[in-house]
Parts: C-alpha cells; sequence; structure tokens
C-alpha cells in the first residue's frame, strides 16, 4: 500500500497510539476533579499545551478542541461577536476551507460584510493585497496558512505585521491545519489539528494571543477558562503532544519526493503542475492535472493498485470546490486535478511507481 | 385483557375462486416479517387476517412492519373480548384511554357482523359513546370530522374494539404476480420502479453494473443500501453485481461516440436476458420515464426494447420528477439515491447523444464488434447477494446456483 494521501489525513504514529494507551490506563482522571487523578491529568495537559505552544514558537494560550472544524467555528463566530461594536466587516480568502468559508456564509447572513479574496488576483503579494483592502470597519482578517488543494503558502508573519499596521485593532485569524509542523505560523488566532500531523481524529486545538478576546461556542462546566466547556479527552490530547513531539524538524525528505515527482510528470506530455513553486508552496502537498483524464477515474485506477491520492480536497467527497477557481485554474483542468501529499514514510519507490502507474493509466484512460 | 392486530386486504377481497391462494401468500409473507417480533397465531375469516402475538410481542413494532407489507389494505390493532356489553364497557373504555387522553372529539363506529348479538347496531354506538363521554370528560363528539374513531365491531369470534385504524400498503402480495428483474443504477427513479412493481404482487431482484474504475466502490455501496432501503416492501432481494469496465472500454474504442448511451443500454438488456433465462424472471423492470434524458425517447426506448426477451415494465413511464421524488422520500430512498457518486451510465457520456436513433443504424454499429465472448465473461463473473428482510446480507456462492 502507497499512502499519498497525508493533507486528508495521517497514520496515527507509535508514539500518539502509545501515550494514548498509556493515559487511557494510568492517567484517566477528570482534568476537574479536585484529587490527585485530577491533577495528575491536568499535569498532562498542561504539559501538552506547552509542547504545542512550543512548537508554535508562539506565546500565549491554547485552547483544545474537537477538531480544526470547531476550532474554526469557534474562532471566527466568536471573535465576530466579541468585535461587532468595533466594526462589521471580516476579511477571508476565496480558498479556505469549507469549515471557514461557511462560517463566514452564515456571519454575512447574520450582518457582517464579508469581502473574499482570490490568491489569483495578486499570486506573489497575496499579503499585500489583502492587507490594502483593510479599513476601519475591518476586525478580522481570516486566511489560511497553507491551501489544502494546492499547498498554496502565506507568510503568516509577514501578513500580521502588515495587518496591524493597516489596523491596529483588526485581528488575524489563521487556519493553521495544513502548516503546523510544515511551516512557520503566525497570528491572533490560529487553528490546529493533530490528525494532519499523525495525531488522532476528534482533537485539534486553538491559540489564542494575549487580550485577544472571543465569545465561546460552548456552554457547560467552565473548563479552559470557561472558553471551551467539556471534559478535556486527555488521551487524544496527549497523543497530539506525542506527535508533534515525534514529527520531524528536517523537511528537506518532503523536498526530495517533491523535486523528483515534479520531475517524473515534466517528462509526461499534458500533465500540469497546479501547485506554486519556490517559497509560495510547501513541499509536502503536490497537486497536478492530468489533462484528458477525470480525476475519478485516475483516482479508482490507482486505488486498484494500492496507491491513495486524492482527487482535491477529500472532505468534499465529490462536491465540487470553489478553490481551484480562486487559482485561476479553469474548469478542465479543476476536473482532472489529482493531488499528492506526502508523509515522511514515503520514500522514492513510492514517487516511482506512482508515476509509473501515472503514466499506464494515462494510456489507457486519456481521450 | 386480549390484544391483537387485524390485517384487512386490500385487493385480495376482490378476488374470486383463487383468493385462497393470494391469501396464503399475504399470509406467509406476513409471517416472514414478524419472524423476529414474537410468536404468532393466524387465523383467517372474513377477509382479515387475525394476528395474535403468544406470549410477549412489542405491537407497536409489529404495527410498523405491517404497515409496509404489500396486500394489506388496512391494519387495527383492537381489544379483545367477549360478545358481552358491559365487559366490552367497563374494560373497554379504559383501554381507550392512550388514544383519547390527547383528542378533543371522537364518534364510535360498530359493525354487527353476528346477528344474534342483542343489540342494534345504532344502540351499540350510544351506549359506549355515553360510556366514552363520561369516562373521559374533556371529549365531545363530532361525527362528521372527529380526530378519532372508535370501532367496535361484533364479530363471530368475539368483539374488537379500536381506536387505532390505519391505511396499509395496499397492493397484491408479493410473490402472487411472478418474479421480475430490476435495472437499478442508483438514481431515484429505479428503486421507486421496484417498489411500485413490488407493490403489484412481484418479486423484485436487483441486477446493477459496476466498472471500476471508472465508478468508484461507494457507487456500489450506495445501490447496496438502496437494495436493503427495499427489502421491507420488497422481501428478500437477491441482487446481482456486473462487472462492465471491459464492456464499457470496447464499446468506446468500436462504436461511434453518439451511440454510446444506447448500445450500453442495449447490452445491459442483453445481460439481463440471460440472468432471467437462468434465474426465471417474467420481466425485466427500469426506472425510465419518457423525456428525462436522451435515452429515454421513444426512438431510444424502442432501440432498447429490441434487445429485450422479455416484456420491459417501466411504472414510472408517464410520472414527473416531483412525483417519483415523492415516492422515493416516502420509502425512504430519496437521500441515499441523490447521493453524488457517479454510476456506470455516466461514464462515456457522449456529448451530443443521438436522441432518435435509427434502430438498424444502432444494430448495425453494435454488430461492428462481436460483444458477446465479453458478455459471456461478465456474466461468469457476477458476484451474487442476497438482502434479507431481517436486514442481513449473505454473498451467494455462484456454484449453488
Amino acid at each position: 500500500m502507497i499512502y499519498l494521501d497525508n493533507a486528508a489525513t495521517t497514520r496515527p504514529c507509535d508514539e500518539a497510539i502509545e501515550a494514548a494507551v498509556k493515559t487511557a490506563k494510568d492517567c484517566f482522571g477528570n482534568v476537574s476533579s479536585l484529587h490527585k487523578m485530577g491533577i495528575e491529568s491536568e499535569k498532562l495537559l498542561n504539559s501538552a499545551k506547552n509542547t504545542i505552544l512550543k512548537k508554535l514558537a508562539l506565546q500565549g494560550e491554547l485552547f483544545f478542541t474537537s477538531g480544526a472544524t470547531e476550532s474554526n467555528n469557534t474562532i471566527l463566530r466568536g471573535v465576530a461577536d466579541a468585535y461587532k461594536r468595533n466594526g462589521k466587516t471580516i476579511i477571508t480568502t476565496a480558498m479556505e476551507h469549507p469549515s471557514v468559508a461557511r462560517v463566514c456564509d452564515y456571519l454575512e447572513n447574520n450582518g457582517f460584510n464579508v469581502v473574499r479574496l482570490s490568491p489569483k488576483d495578486a499570486f506573489y503579494n497575496f499579503e499585500e493585497y489583502i492587507a490594502e483592502h483593510i479599513t476601519a470597519d475591518t476586525i478580522l482578517v481570516s486566511c489560511m496558512a497553507v491551501n489544502n488543494e494546492t499547498g498554496y503558502k502565506v507568510d503568516t508573519k509577514k501578513l500580521y505585521a502588515l495587518v496591524k499596521r493597516r489596523n491596529k485593532s483588526c485581528m488575524l485569524h489563521v487556519d493553521g491545519v495544513q502548516g503546523f509542523c510544515k511551516t512557520a505560523l503566525y497570528g491572533d488566532y490560529i487553528s490546529l489539528s493533530a490528525h494532519k500531523i499523525h495525531g488522532f481524529k476528534g482533537v485539534g486545538a486553538m491559540y489564542v494571543a494575549k487580550g485577544c478576546r472571543f465569545t465561546p461556542l460552548l456552554y457547560g462546566g467552565g473548563q479552559q477558562k470557561n472558553l471551551r466547556s467539556g471534559t478535556e479527552q486527555i488521551e487524544t490530547i496527549a497523543a497530539f503532544e506525542a506527535a508533534v513531539k515525534a514529527y520531524p524538524t528536517d523537511l528537506s525528505h518532503y523536498e526530495k519526493l517533491n523535486t523528483l515527482l515534479r520531475s517524473r510528470l515534466s517528462e509526461m506530455e499534458n500533465v500540469y503542475i497546479n501547485s506554486p513553486d519556490g517559497d509560495r508552496g510547501v513541499p509536502n502537498i503536490l497537486s497536478f492535472s492530468v489533462m484528458g483524464v477525470r480525476s475519478e477515474i485516475m483516482l479508482h485506477y490507482l486505488e486498484e493498485k494500492q496507491i491513495y491520492v486524492s482527487s482535491g480536497s477529500a472532505c468534499s467527497k465529490g462536491k465540487i470546490s470553489s478553490v481551484p477557481d480562486s487559482f485561476g485554474i479553469d474548469e478542465k483542468r479543476a476536473d482532472s486535478t489529482i493531488r499528492v501529499s506526502f508523509s515522511m514514510s514515503n520514500t522514492a519507490d513510492d514517487i516511482n511507481t506512482l508515476a509509473d502507474e501515472i503514466e499506464l493509466g494515462i494510456k489507457r484512460f486519456r481521450r | 385483557m386480549k390484544e391483537l392486530i387485524m390485517a384487512k386486504y386490500g385487493e385480495i377481497a376482490l378476488k374470486g375462486l383463487n383468493k385462497g391462494t393470494f391469501e396464503d401468500i399475504l399470509v406467509k409473507n406476513i409471517k416472514r416479517r414478524l419472524r423476529h417480533c414474537g410468536k404468532f397465531q393466524y387465523m383467517r375469516k372474513q377477509s382479515t387476517i387475525y394476528i395474535e402475538p403468544v406470549g410477549e410481542a412489542d405491537l407497536d413494532e409489529v404495527m410498523e412492519k405491517l404497515k409496509v407489507i404489500f396486500g394489506i389494505g388496512a391494519l387495527q390493532r383492537c381489544a379483545v373480548f367477549e360478545k358481552d356489553f358491559e365487559q366490552i364497557k367497563d374494560k373497554g373504555v379504559p383501554y381507550l384511554e392512550e388514544a383519547l387522553q390527547f383528542a378533543n372529539t371522537f364518534k364510535v363506529e360498530a359493525k354487527r357482523s353476528d346477528k344474534a348479538f342483542p343489540m342494534k347496531t345504532p344502540d351499540i354506538q350510544m351506549e359506549l359513546g355515553g360510556a366514552i363521554l363520561e369516562a373521559y370528560p374533556h371529549l365531545k363528539v363530532d361525527v362528521h370530522n372527529p380526530e378519532v374513531t372508535v370501532t367496535c365491531e361484533i364479530r363471530d369470534k368475539g368483539a374488537y374494539l379500536s381506536a387505532e385504524r390505519i391505511i396499509g400498503a395496499g397492493g397484491m402480495p408479493v410473490g402472487s404476480s411472478g418474479k421480475c428483474l430490476l435495472l437499478l443504477s442508483g438514481g431515484i427513479d429505479s428503486p421507486v420502479a421496484g417498489y411500485m412493481m413490488a407493490k403489484r404482487g412481484l418479486i423484485v431482484d436487483g441486477i446493477h453494473f459496476v466498472s471500476p474504475p471508472y465508478t468508484s466502490e461507494r457507487a456500489l455501496m450506495k445501490v447496496e443500501t438502496l437494495c436493503e432501503k427495499l427489502t421491507p416492501y420488497c422481501g428478500d432481494i437477491r441482487f446481482f453485481c456486473v462487472p462492465f469496465t471491459e464492456i464499457q472500454e470496447a464499446l468506446r474504442d468500436n462504436c461511434p461516440e453518439e451511440f454510446f448511451t444506447i448500445i450500453m443500454r442495449r447490452l445491459m438488456v442483453k445481460i439481463a436476458n440471460k440472468i432471467a433465462d437462468a434465474y426465471e424472471y417474467g420481466a425485466l423492470v427500469t426506472g425510465e420515464s419518457v423525456g428525462q434524458v436522451a435515452s429515454q425517447t421513444l426512438k431510444a426506448i424502442q432501440c432498447t426494447d429490441a434487445a429485450a426477451e422479455y416484456p420491459v415494465f417501466r411504472p414510472v413511464i408517464g410520472m414527473d420528477k416531483k412525483e417519483i421524488i415523492e415516492i422515493s422520500r416516502k420509502i425512504d430512498t430519496f437521500e441515499t439515491s441523490t447521493l453524488p457518486y457517479e454510476d456506470c451510465c455516466t461514464v462515456f457520456t457522449p456529448r451530443h447523444p443521438k436522441t432518435k436513433p435509427a434502430l438498424e443504424e444502432i444494430i448495425k454499429a453494435e454488430q461492428s464488434y462481436d460483444f458477446e465472448p465479453l458478455i459471456e465473461k461478465a456474466i461468469r463473473d457476477i458476484d451474487i447477494k442476497m438482502f434479507r428482510v431481517e436486514g442481513t446480507t449473505d454473498i451467494v456462492d455462484k456454484a449453488e446456483n
């Protein structure tokens, strides 16, 4: 089996599995309990927080959630509500994940003014382009750090500086799901997910910079400073921490795989790379279009050979995404898109096998 | 107090000398569906099947199961008493509490088929109505438009009191009219077509064509879910899954593009013919409706029919999409049918399909390639499953067939 769909989800690493099992067996106490078992769990929770903050190289608060969808929902709705007196405009991009895009639609239907900007209009100066749109009425900018479908990367540190120069009270939210552990992240609010970095599904986090407010989405027992009620899922949080610790810092392997696949694809006729190269893209995601072969056919063909790739974003399962258009990718090209995303355990052999099979697939299916 | 369910015949009641055969099938179907709900005693009398639990049984669940069995015109859950009016009144009025407590109006309908019973129908109605009013003073009588109708039937074997009468599924008992093979695509129309034929008493089995890697496993899972959803109505469904990739590729490589769809449908019918031969199906069923798509014009239907060796039933042929959707919602197949997975029908959709193909032209194009060996191979490689009314699925070993 060759798994090349790591932007959809990853295999939990041994460290994460062991941490979850160990916690479940030995440290299952409720963080809120007054006794020793609760305290032990709290220690684990704090340790996980610190590990993740250290990985982010940021100081501030960290809240655990059920995943990035919850993080994105909480932050967008919570920030819009907390700062609605300052203004009514939210700037976002046309390449966002649905868990941001649909919340923006909701806010738009509830009195907010939403501006959606496309990278295609300022591919190499997207940060400046976003900042130019900020007005005195803008309370929030929400922009993903790395696009899940193309690997397009935004320099969030630069974006942060530009946003604040333009309007000090405007907040920046960064959906850091695909960027975490792979590129530097910066923002007032950052959404994270464990299962994209070999942790478990069902656990994520939100980073919140000091002094930045949001109205909670969930009310209840008042856990996590009253901002995210619900008993902390300590087992998978411990696994999240273990996964972060285990994630390698030297990512040159991705570069190698990326270069190899690009060179193999360049030998094929009518195969176009959709991912940006150089600093604009991350090396672990490569999207390309095999013209004349519909994505799904190639995907199922590769599946028969036990090679697993994506036709775009795995969340959409057949639904047509509006993301390609935000990169200026036309419908025909979008229809033939294959997204490959690596993990550290993929090898050059994997890439060569994939490329060989794509060549065979083209022979069989291209019309 | 004894409770039982009366299942009253629908159309069977109109049958003549062969009524008994239909009854036998209906009772068999009911017994099969209720197998896991407890033990029951069955009695047939006066165009009614009396279903009486022996020991514990959840009658709510039983009613749910009976509601979708074809051949039943109406269902009534009732309490049984001896034919003594005082008893009916004393025990029966408290029994009605559940049905009457949330209502404002009611009426009593009595029927006296046992003419030896001393009270006359209007007297029963008046006396019982009075007793109910006394016990439930919040109620009012409304003979024209009551919220609850209480029925009291004095029959040969006893007196039956009920406040719950529901319309049954109607139609004819499945198995009373023969066996048919339904071409299931996964769309909205074909499950509805299958449901409608089962309603006319046909045993409905399904055939589906898969073309991996052009179609995904999810598309097949979707069709299998549709089969599961049809079993409460149709009974057990035998499901033939035909590997169709090679045939479609050969078709693409050897026939003019504008004829793809029509020849594909003919080839599907040809495969269905052979399955029908082997398994003794009397008809093929499709979910076609005139004018919906290019392959559903009169000319196109003529071309598909010409390939069929059995009558092809198209029960939704004259229905609007809206009407079909309404039924698919009723039988709970709509949501599954609208899942967005590609089926084999759309794999090589021609850019400009021929809407008025001439049969000679199609046959000529089809004969430019010998599909027969591929058809034989597809049939050899068929996968067969049984979807059972109990909700289980068996994989059928082909050697047994």
